[in-house]
């Protein structure tokens, strides 16, 4: 069946309120509104106010009542509009999600999914526009996930449901009108492994959630050039897929990070890290990196195009490792 | 209470009354013990003790249901304790030990307990709130007729979390019971000289919550006006909300040279001990004999020395086990 990134969220959010009784929804605007992003458009006409909760604008309070509610025996699913909004509940999601069952000895797990608009590239500005997944996936406790296809998107949600711990889905707003063809019968999958999306021999473009569009087309691009690039999809930036990594790196000897975080500190720095560590000698030229530039995300067109990773830089970076002789 | 309605509450029921005389003495014995052992370093980290608050949580805890959930705050040993968790599991929690009720990975501040619906132990001021609203709900949600109490002091209402919590709590009319120990201090900043509005019970009415305050000194009075709010809560009406007007006798924490507060002041709270107070109150009824009062003590004693002993003979858990916990553990398929 032919559907958006946006239609599959849904369908994984209305078979998981059709799958458990536990299950439900909050956030703001989820109900009435049909979600800011339009996510859970309808949802409140089939399950009701009482699973489809529209919230308060009160990121702690109903993302430490998620926590709370989880604790309680229920499978909540709470939407954070975007993740910018996500640090007014940071305490909650740093200080609680992902430490109680540490804390408590193994006594209390929490049972919470948590998702989240992401990125950049739509003249939001600054304060709509961070890509923060990175910092999150700092943090021992949490499952980070970055759903950047149709199958994933459809699928995630449901296996972060049955994790008996905290996860937080990043949806980056780009890609809620990507459409495609998804099977009729996609269902849930894995949240633990890395995916290749592309075979390619020359080059690994390591990437996750809204690059990876990018990445691919950068792929095509490099093709015609005679470069044959492989683009690796992390999907999990927590735990991270290190044994995905570092078979790609075998194959290709080359890397490219592309990630929409900022590089200083960022996720790319980890995976650049974790190579450097454990394929060192592997490579055939550092790890380069393609990241966001230095700067609040700004509103200009221009400028925001100038200041995210574009097809063109991937291809540069690209051939920088391949480097003449590639 | 005045003093007819004290003497009327003990001769309904002396025998409970002890228990509640009791039930302070064991929190202020163990607390004493806590202070004792920080000095000879047997416990590290931040230490904050109940001394001075007793009446609060023994009036509270003392109406809840086996199945109701309390969630506390990192000055939480004597609710963890009257809650039921036992005092050894609680003292060998604070040496840091495998035989802890967090086997050693929270500590003084970070209690938690499953079989009572202890939900800890929150160091975060206020972070304990909005996990209160959200055990409140989930039991809405189920249909549950279980009541959560949650624990804070007059310092969370100048976060955040608190304001949030409370229009939650109300707006989805969850059954939830807001404890607020006003002990006048948020560390060393004084009510006044923090909060625009000093009535708290006013902010908490503010969110079309039921609110009054209560002398927090009086275990008899805490009690009474807890069992009349959780029966609210338990029987539909909504969250409810005690403001519990108390001191704390000691420092903040071990590390607290009190600048901030006279000596004289401290001194005047001491005068309405709680437990002073109903020592007093059984005595002149008759109802508290002298000998009864030192089998109590002396009971007390035990209990706090069998805890210290547990706690020495303790292990340590094994460093091949500090990762354990960060995510669930799963059995094979």
């Amino acid at each position: 069946m032919k559907l958006t990134y946006r239609e599959a969220m849904r369908a994984a959010m209305r078979e998981a309120l059709q799958r458990d009784e536990r299950v439900f929804l909050m956030g703001e605007d989820v109900g009435r509104y049909g979600g800011g992003f339009a996510v859970s458009l309808g949802l409140l006409e089939e399950f009701g106010p009482r699973r489809i909760r529209d919230t308060p604008l009160s990121e702690a309070g109903f993302v430490g009542a998620g926590i709370g509610a989880a604790l309680g025996g229920m499978r909540p699913i709470v939407e954070i509009m975007t993740v910018n909004f996500s640090l007014l509940a940071l305490d909650q999601i740093v200080n609680n999600a992902a430490t109680l069952l540490h804390m408590s000895g193994g006594q209390f797990n929490v049972p919470i999914v948590i998702r989240m608009t992401t990125g950049g590239g739509r003249q939001l500005a600054a304060q709509h526009s961070h890509s923060l997944e990175g910092w999150l996936a700092h943090i021992p406790g949490l499952r980070i996930l970055t759903p950047a296809t149709l199958e994933d998107a459809r699928g995630m949600l449901w296996t972060a449901l049955e994790d008996p711990d905290p996860v937080l889905i990043f949806e980056h707003g780009s890609l809620y009108n990507v459409a495609g063809e998804l099977a009729d019968d996609a269902g849930p999958v894995d949240i633990d492994r890395a995916a290749v999306r592309r075979e390619g021999a020359d080059v690994s473009i390591i990437t996750y959630g809204g690059t990876l569009p990018t990445a691919l087309g950068a792929a095509d691009a490099l093709a015609t050039d005679g470069i044959d690039a492989e683009v690796l999809d992390l999907r999990t930036l927590r735990p991270l897929d290190d044994a995905a990594v570092l078979a790609t790196v075998a194959k290709t000897h080359r890397v490219v990070v592309v990630d929409e975080g900022w590089r200083s500190g960022g996720i790319s720095a980890e995976i650049s890290a974790r190579i450097t560590e454990s394929a060192f000698y592997d490579l055939d030229a550092p790890v380069a990196r393609v990241c966001s530039e230095e700067v609040p995300v700004p509103y200009a067109r221009h400028l925001e195009q100038a200041a995210l990773p574009s097809v063109e830089r991937v291809v540069a970076a690209a051939r920088e490792v391949v480097g003449p002789g590639g | 209470m005045t003093e007819e309605e004290t003497a009327a509450a003990i001769a309904r029921d002396p025998e409970h009354v002890r228990h509640l005389l009791r039930q302070m003495v064991r929190v202020r014995r163990f607390e004493e013990a806590c202070v004792e052992l920080y000095s000879a370093t047997k416990i590290r980290g931040f230490l904050h003790v109940y001394i001075g608050e007793e009446a609060v949580a023994t009036g509270v805890m003392s109406v809840l249901a086996p199945d109701d959930a309390v969630v506390a705050t990192y000055r939480e040993h004597g609710h963890a304790l009257l809650r039921g968790v036992s005092a050894n599991a609680i003292m060998a929690e604070m040496y840091g030990h495998a035989e802890g009720c967090c086997r050693g990975r929270g500590g003084s501040m970070h209690l938690f307990d499953a079989a009572t619906r202890f939900y800890g132990g929150n160091a975060i001021v206020a972070g304990g709130l909005p996990l209160a609203v959200g055990l409140a709900l989930a039991d809405k949600l189920s249909g549950r007729d279980r009541v959560t109490v949650c624990f804070f002091g007059e310092g969370a209402v100048a976060e955040g979390e608190f304001h949030e919590s409370m229009n939650l709590a109300a707006l989805w009319d969850l059954p939830v019971l807001f404890c607020c120990e006003n002990n006048l201090y948020a560390m060393g900043t004084a009510l006044e000289r923090s909060e625009s509005q000093t009535d708290i019970a006013l902010k908490a009415s503010g969110y079309a919550i039921a609110a009054w305050a209560v002398d927090g000194m009086d275990v008899l009075a805490v009690e009474e006006a807890a069992r009349r709010a959780v029966d609210a809560v338990r029987a539909g009406a909504g969250p409810h909300f005690l403001e519990l007007r108390t001191y704390r006798f000691r420092a903040h924490s071990m590390f607290d040279p009190e600048r901030y507060r006279e000596k004289a002041e401290v001194e005047r709270w001491m005068e309405r001990d709680p437990i002073e107070l109903l020592r007093a109150a059984l005595e002149t009824q008759g109802r508290l004999s002298a000998d009864e009062w030192s089998a109590l003590q002396h009971e007390v004693e035990e209990e706090v020395q069998a805890a210290i002993a547990f706690a020495e003979a303790g292990t340590l858990e094994p460093v091949e086990e500090l990762t354990r916990f960060v995510y669930s553990e799963r059995t094979a398929p």
